[in-house]
This record gives C-alpha cells, sequence and structure tokens, in this order.
C-alpha cells in the first residue's frame, strides 16, 4: 500500500490551504506585536529608560515570533512551489524592502544598548521603527495587489514572466486600493503592539500606548469598512470557468478563469463565510474598547481576533485562488493547481503534526516563565537585557 | 537565457551565501561549548564556569544576531533570483526546508530568548536544558539545509513529470538519507566545531598572554582543545568520505579537483601540486603520491577513474539522449492522454538525460535543432573551472590537517603539562584565528562552483534556474546587500572587538566563597593543594 494516499490529494491541498492561512495568521499574530512595538517605539517611549522596556517586553520573544515568517517562507516553497516561484520573484523589490527590514531589525534588538552613546541608540531605535513600519505596510500593499491580480504569465515551460521595466513593477504595486491595504495593515498591527505594551508595561508608557492604539484601532475598523465597500464596488474578481480537477497534476495552464465583476459573488455561494469579516470587525472594536476602559488581558486576546478575521476573510473571499494573473487570467495559481505534489504533501503533513503541537507547547511555556510586567528594575539589574 | 541575468544572480548567491557562512559556523560550534562549559557548571556547581557560560555565550549572541538575519537572506533568494529553480525542483528541496523551520528554527530562536533572559527566571537545570535546546536546535538546522543541498549534489528520489513540468519526490526516505548529505552534514558541523574551538583557543590565548582572566581563559583551552581536537579529525576523516560519495555520483567534480584530465590506470596518483590549464586540457608540473587518488576515490586498487576528457565524452552521449526524451516530452506535452504508448517510453528511457538537453538552450531554444558543433560546446560546458577547484581544495586540506595538529599540541600541553603554555603558541593561537573561515569559505567554494554548469547536477543547468529579472533589478539589490553587510560587519565586529576587550564580569567574591567553603574536596589524597604546583610552574 502507498502510505501517502491515505489522504486524498484534494483534501491535502484544502488542508494545506488552510495551514497557509495559520502560518500566516501566526505570524500577524505574533510577530505582529514585535512590529507595532517597533513602531510604536519612538512615540510611546520618550526617554532611555522607558524605550528600553518597551523593547524589553519583546526582547525574548521576537526571535521565535520571526520564525513564524521564515516557516511560512519554507511552507510556501515546500506546499506552494510556483506560488513561492511566481510571488518572490514577482514582488521582487517589495520581497528585498521586507528582506532589508528583517536584517537590520534583529542587529538593532541584539546591538542598541550595548554602546552608551545616544546616537548609537537612537539610529537603532528608528532602525527598530523601519523594520516594524516597512514590512507591516508592504504585506498589506501585496495583498491589496494579490486581490486585484498580479500582471504575470506562465510560458509552456511554467516560467514566469512579468510585465513591465523594473520600477514600473514597484510604482506599479502603489496603486490606491493597495496602499489602503498597507495602511490597513500599518494600523492593525500597530495596534496589535499597542495592546501588547499596555499588557506587558505600566505607568506613561502603557498609557501613551492606548491613546495612540486607540486611534489606530479606528483607523483598522474604519480602513476595513472602505476596503470592504471598494471590494464590492470597483475591483474585478476571478473565476474558474472549466471544472475544477481538485486532483489533477499542479500545472496552472489546465484550467480556464476569467474575471469576473467582483469578489464578493462568493458570498452569495457560501454565505457562511460572512463570520470571517464579523468576527474581525467584533475584534477591532472590542480592541478599541478595551484600549480605552485599560482591560489588559482581553484588550491582546480581542485584537488578535481582529487580526485572525481580517486575513482569514480575504483568503475565504478568494478561495480557490492564491495569485491571480491580471496579464493572462488563465496563468492564475489556485488551491487545485499550484500545489506540491501527494507525496510531498503528505510527507509535510506528517512533520506538520507531529511538531506544530511541539512547537506551540514550548512556546506557551516561554511566555509563561516570561509572564509578568517589564519593569524599570528589569532592564537596569539584568545584565543581557537589551 | 541573458547570461548576464544569470551570472549577477549567481554572484549575489554566493556573496550572500558566504557572507551569511561567516557566521554559522561560529554559531553551530560556540552553542555546543557553551552547553559543555553550563554542564561542567551544573554538575560541580563552580561559579567559574558560569561566567564562562555568561561570558562565551555573549559572544554567541552577537554573532548569532548576524547569523539570523543573513540567513533569512538565503530562503528568500530561492524565490526572489531562481524562480524557474524554484518551480522545478520546489516539490523535493523545498520539503527540508520547511522541516528546518519545523524542527530546528523554531527551537533554536525560541528558547536563545530565554538563555539570555531566564537565568533568573529558571532553575540551574532548567535554564541547562534550555541551552542545549538551543545548541541542538542550531545543528538540527545545518541538517536540514545540508540535505536540501546535499540533494543538489546528488538528486536521488526524485524524478520528472511532464505534466506538471518539474521534478516530484518519489522517496522522502532517500531524500532524507541520502549518503552525500549525510556525509556533508557531519563534515560541516565538525568544521562549524572546530572554527568555534580556535576561535575560543585564541581569544583565551590573548588573555593568557596579557595575564587577564587567567582562570577563566585557562579551563576555556582546556575545553576548546579537546573538544576542537575530536572536532578536526571528525572534518577530516568525514572530508574523506565526501570525497569517496563524489567519486560515485559526481565524477566530474572530482576529476576538476584533481587536474586530472586523462583516465589514468587504476588505483590512479595523488597531485599533489600542479598548474591545470584549461586550454591546453593539461595540468603542469605536477607532483604526484602514487595510488592515493585510487585508494580515496574508489578505496580499491582496482576500480579506474574516469579523467575529465573521457567524462566529457560521456556527456556528449547523455546530451544526444536527452535531445531523444525532449522530443518525446514535447510530444507528451501536446498530446497529454492521448500519447502513444511508444512514445512514453521512449521517455521513460532518455527522459532522465533531459537536463542534458537542457545544457544546448544556451545556444538555441529548440535543443532537437542543435548541430553537432552546439553539442560539442555544451558537452564542454560540463567541465567547471579547474584551477580554482584544485587549488581551494588543497588549501582546504592542509589547512585541516593543520588543525589537528594545533588542536593536538594545546590538548597535550592542557593534558600532561599542567596548564602551561609557551608564549609562541599563545601568540600562535591568536594569529591563527581567522584560518577556519578560511578553510569553511573554501570548502564551499569546492562544493558549489564545482558543480556547474548545474544548479542540480544533471538534472537543471544553473543558465536556465533564474528569474525573469532585469539587470538594474539585480544590481540594485546587490548594491543593497553589499552597503547592508559592510556596515553590519563593521559594527559587529566592533562590538566583539569591544567585549573581548572588556572580558569577561568576573564574580571575584562569589568565586572565593564557593572556594572556601569547598576547599576540603579541593585536595588530593596526599593533602597537596593541586594548584599549588600549578602556580609555581606558571611562570613561562
Amino acid at each position: 500500500m502507498i502510505l501517502y494516499e491515505l489522504i486524498s490529494y484534494d483534501a491535502l491541498r484544502v488542508i494545506w490551504w488552510l495551514l497557509l492561512g495559520v502560518l500566516l495568521i501566526g505570524f500577524a499574530l505574533t510577530d505582529g506585536f514585535d512590529m507595532g512595538v517597533g513602531v510604536l517605539l519612538p512615540f510611546v517611549a520618550k526617554t532611555d529608560i522607558e524605550r528600553r522596556i518597551a523593547i524589553n517586553t519583546v526582547g525574548p520573544v521576537w526571535e521565535g515570533n520571526q520564525v513564524w515568517f521564515i516557516l511560512g517562507g519554507g511552507a510556501i516553497f515546500a506546499a506552494w512551489p510556483p506560488l513561492y516561484a511566481v510571488s518572490f520573484s514577482g514582488f521582487y523589490l517589495a520581497m528585498f524592502m521586507i528582506l532589508a527590514a528583517l536584517i537590520v531589525r534583529p542587529v538593532a534588538f541584539k546591538y542598541r544598548s550595548k554602546r552608551d552613546s545616544a546616537a548609537w541608540r537612537s539610529t537603532w531605535d528608528w532602525a527598530l521603527f523601519a523594520g516594524g513600519a516597512v514590512p507591516a505596510l508592504i504585506f498589506g500593499v501585496a495583498v491589496g495587489n494579490v486581490l486585484q491580480g498580479v500582471p504575470f504569465e506562465l510560458t509552456d515551460d511554467l516560467f514566469s514572466r512579468y510585465e513591465g521595466a523594473f520600477h514600473a513593477k514597484l510604482l506599479g504595486l502603489l496603486n490606491p486600493f493597495a496602499l489602503l491595504a498597507g495602511l490597513l495593515s500599518l494600523a492593525m498591527l500597530t495596534t496589535h503592539g499597542a495592546a501588547w505594551l499596555s499588557l506587558k508595561t505600566e505607568g506613561p508608557v502603557a498609557a501613551r500606548a492606548r491613546a495612540i492604539g486607540t486611534w489606530c484601532g479606528l483607523m483598522t475598523i474604519a480602513g476595513y469598512a472602505l476596503a470592504g465597500l471598494w471590494l464590492a464596488t470597483g475591483i474585478a474578481g476571478y473565476a474558474l470557468t472549466t471544472e475544477a480537477v481538485a486532483n489533477g497534476p499542479s500545472n496552472p495552464l489546465y484550467s480556464e478563469v476569467v474575471r469576473t465583476d467582483n469578489w464578493l459573488s462568493a458570498y452569495a455561494v457560501r454565505p457562511w463565510i460572512a463570520l470571517a469579516p464579523a468576527l474581525g470587525l467584533l475584534g477591532m472594536v472590542m480592541a478599541v474598547l478595551g484600549l480605552r476602559a485599560g482591560r489588559e488581558g482581553t484588550t491582546l486576546l480581542w485584537s488578535k481576533l481582529g487580526i485572525f478575521g481580517a486575513i482569514s476573510s480575504v483568503g475565504l473571499t478568494m478561495f480557490p485562488f492564491l495569485l491571480p494573473s491580471s496579464l493572462d487570467p488563465r496563468s492564475s495559481l489556485t488551491v487545485w493547481d499550484a500545489s506540491s505534489s501527494h507525496q510531498t504533501l503528505f510527507v509535510m503533513l506528517v512533520a506538520t503534526v507531529i511538531f506544530m503541537p511541539l512547537i506551540l507547547a514550548y512556546t506557551a511555556w516561554v511566555y509563561r516563565v516570561l509572564w509578568g510586567k517589564v519593569t524599570e528594575a528589569d532592564v537596569t539589574d539584568s545584565s543581557s537585557a537589551y | 537565457m541573458d547570461l548576464d541575468i544569470v551570472e549577477l544572480s549567481r554572484l549575489q548567491f554566493a556573496m550572500t551565501a558566504m557572507y551569511h557562512f561567516l557566521f554559522v559556523p561560529l554559531t553551530l560550534g560556540l552553542s555546543v561549548i557553551v552547553a559543555i562549559m553550563e554542564t561542567v557548571y551544573v554538575m560541580t556547581g563552580r561559579p567559574i564556569w558560569r561566567q564562562m557560560t555568561k561570558f562565551w555565550g555573549m559572544l554567541f549572541g552577537i554573532n548569532f544576531a548576524i547569523g539570523v538575519a543573513t540567513g533569512v537572506t538565503m530562503e528568500f533568494q530561492f524565490g526572489m533570483n531562481w524562480s524557474y529553480f524554484s518551480h522545478y525542483v520546489g516539490d523535493i528541496f523545498g520539503a527540508p526546508l520547511a522541516l528546518e523551520g519545523l524542527m530546528a528554527f523554531f527551537l533554536e530562536a525560541t528558547f536563545v530568548g530565554l538563555f539570555f533572559f531566564g537565568w533568573d527566571k529558571l532553575s540551574r537545570v532548567g535554564h541547562l536544558t534550555v541551552t542545549w535546546l538551543v545548541a541542538i536546535g542550531s545543528n538540527f538546522s545545518a541538517l536540514w539545509i545540508l540535505i536540501a543541498n546535499g540533494w543538489m549534489q546528488n538528486p536521488v528520489g526524485a524524478a520528472f513529470n511532464p505534466d506538471t513540468m518539474r521534478m516530484e519526490m518519489t522517496s522522502f526516505y532517500e531524500v532524507m538519507f541520502n549518503s552525500v548529505a549525510q556525509a556533508k552534514f557531519v563534515h560541516t558541523v565538525s568544521a562549524g566545531y572546530v572554527t568555534a574551538a580556535v576561535f575560543v583557543l585564541g581569544v583565551s590565548a590573548w588573555y593568557l598572554l596579557k595575564g587577564r582572566h587567567v582562570e577563566l581563559a585557562r579551563r576555556s583551552i582546556t575545553v576548546a582543545a579537546s573538544f576542537g581536537l575530536a572536532s578536526a579529525l571528525s572534518v577530516v576523516l568525514l572530508g574523506d568520505e565526501s570525497g569517496y560519495d563524489v567519486s560515485h555520483n559526481q565524477k566530474m567534480k572530482l576529476a576538476a579537483i584533481e587536474g586530472m584530465w586523462e583516465t589514468e590506470p587504476a588505483p590512479a596518483a595523488f597531485n599533489l601540486i600542479g598548474f591545470p590549464d584549461q586550454e591546453a586540457r593539461e595540468t603542469h608540473y605536477t607532483v604526484k603520491i602514487p595510488w592515493v587518488m585510487g585508494l580515496i576515490g574508489t578505496r580499491s586498487l582496482t576500480t579506474e577513474l574516469p579523467g575529465i576528457n573521457e567524462l566529457v565524452v560521456e556527456s556528449e552521449n547523455k546530451i544526444r539522449s536527452g535531445i531523444i526524451g525532449y522530443d518525446a516530452l514535447m510530444t507528451i506535452r501536446k498530446q497529454r492522454a492521448e500519447t502513444p504508448p511508444d512514445v512514453r517510453q521512449t521517455f521513460e528511457d532518455h527522459g532522465g538525460n533531459l537536463g542534458y538537453a537542457y545544457l544546448l538552450k544556451r545556444y538555441l531554444d529548440d535543443p532537437r535543432e542543435a548541430t553537432e558543433a552546439q553539442i560539442k560546446l555544451a558537452a564542454n560546458d560540463t567541465v567547471p573551472n579547474v584551477w580554482p577547484l584544485f587549488w581551494s581544495f588543497r588549501l582546504m586540506v592542509a589547512l585541516g590537517f593543520s588543525f589537528i595538529a594545533v588542536m593536538a599540541y594545546f590538548f597535550w600541553r592542557s593534558s600532561f603539562r599542567g596548564q602551561v603554555y609557551p608564549r609562541w603558541a599563545l601568540w600562535g593561537a591568536v594569529v591563527i584565528i581567522p584560518t577556519p573561515w578560511v578553510a569553511a569559505e573554501l570548502g564551499w567554494v569546492v562544493a558549489e562552483y564545482g558543480r556547474q554548469p548545474w544548479t542540480v547536477d544533471g538534472v537543471l543547468p544553473t543558465a536556465l534556474s533564474v528569474s525573469h529579472l532585469s539587470v538594474a533589478d539585480l544590481l540594485l539589490t546587490l548594491a543593497g546587500f553589499m552597503i547592508f553587510y559592510t556596515v553590519l560587519f563593521i559594527v559587529e565586529m566592533g562590538l566583539m572587538l569591544k567585549f573581548i576587550r572588556r572580558g569577561p564580569v568576573e564574580d571575584v567574591e562569589e568565586t572565593e566563597i564557593w572556594t572556601t567553603r569547598h576547599e576540603h574536596r579541593l585536595r588530593t589524597t596526599d593533602g597537596k593543594d593541586p594548584f599549588a604546583a600549578m602556580t609555581t610552574e606558571q611562570a613561562p
């Protein structure tokens, strides 16, 4: 018996689509507050001690959090190779900017407090700001572009080609809808960072974080509603016209795709997916109320629900599309034609089932060991604090 | 295919990978050395071992940060610059990368925070566990990335699927237990251990020369020398194992390393020195050691090792077979399910050489229309540039053997000469600090440059693996990386030197209290103070 045929190919594809969502959401929930703290750093913390307190709230955990993103990249490579190949090279310069941010950020955490000079520290503080703001913005811009379709086409050899010169590629990303999505993502993660700071710090840092967080939370709600409205009225969607061969080979050119009026017809077909945006909005509203009222623990949880709802609403709206092509709709990548082989998906699933619970368990243990607020004494008494 | 894009992509990959590997070996080795030191601390309770753990742990941390940051670049770069490679082999190559994240990155990254922040929050054993988990995580990540790299050298457990136009996994077991990957893994982590041992040895020697932190430095040298000796032996042994593996699956690489143009009667001699000449297809002024090459490469006296010229003829035949396979593939792609069985059979027979037909794509779009001259050109392309391989390999091996000598010497002094070291030896240890890095980088040159013109040996040529980018794209990111990496390097070296100069935080009072309390245990059975002898002999 061939072991991997225990689970059918189409089921594995759906499972890996869900796991892709889990990884992206896991990344936004954990590394999201690190980035939010980075964005808030110059505004919520004025003195050096305040800044160190803010940095040290994420100091012991950001490394583990960032792995969600690295694993996300690895999982896309392993489970959705065409998606990895097309998106990473297609969003070339945007990817480079994210990389630059991800290179600067770890170093900034580690090195900032290793010298006493004020100029040294202030430089690294701004590096942390950029290291949080740039990826937060670009991830949103990327999602905004994916919803509109990306200008690529696949040759018969499945080599992906892109339209436009390189500067046009970058500027082309910055269209109004994508910018809105970028700002939404920035506001959402900043709110998340504020919720984290209000839980992990006390005094003026927490108070400023709550004040700024409230405003960012309101912007998140407005931005999300506006983006939904825009999707309903101004953005064309995509649909498969040939019957989806859910068990077929992963070749996007085997199916036909057309543009449709908008994406939201998905809600007529599968009304239950409206739960995602509803939960998202609920989480965002409750996070704002929590920040205003100064509730600590629950606010972070509500903010997590908001992020969970927002990201899953995008995935559910587009299903089964992963990366539609505006240049040649037939080349669009979908869940049914852009995955790894049956065997690879199975092997990777087995590994995930074994290791994901372990990861969650020891991550939870680490957070428990580090439980409690970070105070001035924690920062000044410890030789290893950042 | 635009060659500029290929060359620039290769330059960028070589640069970022070699830069990344400036930090990786030290992370691999230092994490284990720190864990060993902390184990001694937990077992003996002597405060000095905790001070050692904290000091070397801090240097580990400075190095680790850049290792992580530059590692992300590597993972992104496959998709950014090598998108056809990612599509073509992602089904196999992506899996170990994702497993690396699941098994290794999460482990090391989650616990490295607790290593630094957990001293007061965890019990002794709890903290020790955390330290070992960081070390295990780092070493696991090396395992998975080398399984990925090993597959590029020796693509087992995979087959081409005409429907999806890519290689797909047929056996995960074969990919994972690829003999090349396993030998590479032990060879590479051992090289990391040697790097860290030389680093700890050199820095400690400097303290002894300056008469600072003598207690800490002496103990560090003992750990470094014993750990380093075992690792240096392992590097050379597993290097030999790699050589044996290469003789099976990458005959061209072996012949090029050896500068062996013509097949020699078995057992072949080893060219100790020589000057390879690519044009004349000859290696001049060779100094040969009889039998050695045959013994290393085949472990027999009768098996022949093919020379470069014979392998080129072999490549030519594979190209011709690949063209037949390519022709069958085109038919299959057009007719899909209606393909006649004989065409399927033809593809079964010749599809394995498809990669060789792709070598022709450098010269024309459709390999089926290739002229004789073009086939000859493509066959010649399978010969890597010989002299860099020839000399990189020899320098690497020479360094490998000298590490054994250095470590053996310090191990002897530390074990049998009362931990007293002559000044010249201490200066020597300081001076050789950079050499393990040189050896490690040369090792990668041999492995990767020697695989050219392939990204995946015999399966996908480098020239075909790239993304659809413009020269401007690549120049911009190349410049960006150069600026970033240069600044980071300066910052990193500055901090490293600053913290080495500052030295460890020695809690003298704590040490003294501990020593008084445990004095009765520190005396040997004859009642002498074991430390007394050492301090009188100390002055060299």
